[in-house]
């Protein structure tokens, strides 16, 4: 095998194992606080970014 | 037929959180930056393009608002609880491809830019010049540093031995196992 053969392997199976990573991640259960933001957000209850910032809403 | 980008927001919530711990590499601190990225996605709307991507537009808010406060915090910013090598880890091998782990724990060796740029063009499938845009560098220094970042993994899992032969034949299976899964 060449070396140029190799070395596009490896790099595909790197990126095969990023991606597995990133996908597992992604696709985990969206915690319900970004849907309520969504929602609340959409109810125009948090339009100043900068004041909803201040307050820690846990 | 008129549709609210807005709408759209929520299809890239998984993806932003997977991206938020890349960088942060903290589960709580991830989840607060994806929290103000949202907002701010939100109430910025209106700079948003219609029919560009959407998913590159978010990321670069996110990363913005990461940089901003690691800016901000700079005697916090090794508050790394290894979320993300976890996740890497949580799925050991059965059929003989690289360990999950190691994989992991070489990803968290890498510096911050590398794992940002192998997350974006390895993993979430950002073309050199998207992943340039949100990065806000030339597209020649996003190709070296996932070539420079590859390189490292490789190095660090000990891939780049040329004698290794039963591991190119893993690899391989690898390969062919994850497309098959995808």
């Amino acid at each position: 095998m060449t070396r140029q053969t190799r070395k596009t392997e490896i790099d595909a199976e790197i990126d095969a194992n990023l991606k597995r990573a990133f996908d597992n991640l992604a696709n985990e259960p969206v915690p319900d606080r970004f849907t309520d933001l969504l929602n609340q957000l959409r109810t125009g209850g948090a339009t100043d970014a900068s004041q909803k910032e201040a307050q820690n809403d846990d | 037929m008129t549709t609210d980008p807005r709408d759209e927001l929520v299809e890239h919530l998984g993806a932003l959180r997977a991206f938020a711990l890349s960088l942060c590499r903290n589960a709580a601190t991830a989840d607060d930056l994806v929290q103000e990225a949202l907002i701010k996605a939100w109430t910025n709307i209106d700079k948003f393009e219609a029919g560009s991507n959407m998913r590159a537009w978010l990321f670069t808010i996110l990363r913005n608002t990461y940089y901003s406060l690691h800016r901000k915090r700079k005697r916090e910013v090794e508050d790394v609880d290894g979320a993300y090598a976890d996740t890497l880890a949580q799925k050991p091998d059965h059929d003989g491809r690289l360990a999950m782990r190691d994989f992991g724990a070489a990803f968290d060796q890498l510096n911050d830019e590398q794992r940002e740029a192998l997350v974006l063009v390895g993993a979430g499938g950002f073309s050199y010049e998207e992943a340039a845009e949100t990065c806000g560098v030339a597209v020649g220094t996003i190709k070296s540093r996932v070539n420079r970042g590859r390189a490292r993994l490789a190095e660090l899992m000990a891939l780049d031995d040329p004698d290794d032969i039963e591991l190119t034949d893993s690899v391989t299976v690898g390969i062919v196992s994850a497309q098959s899964v995808a």
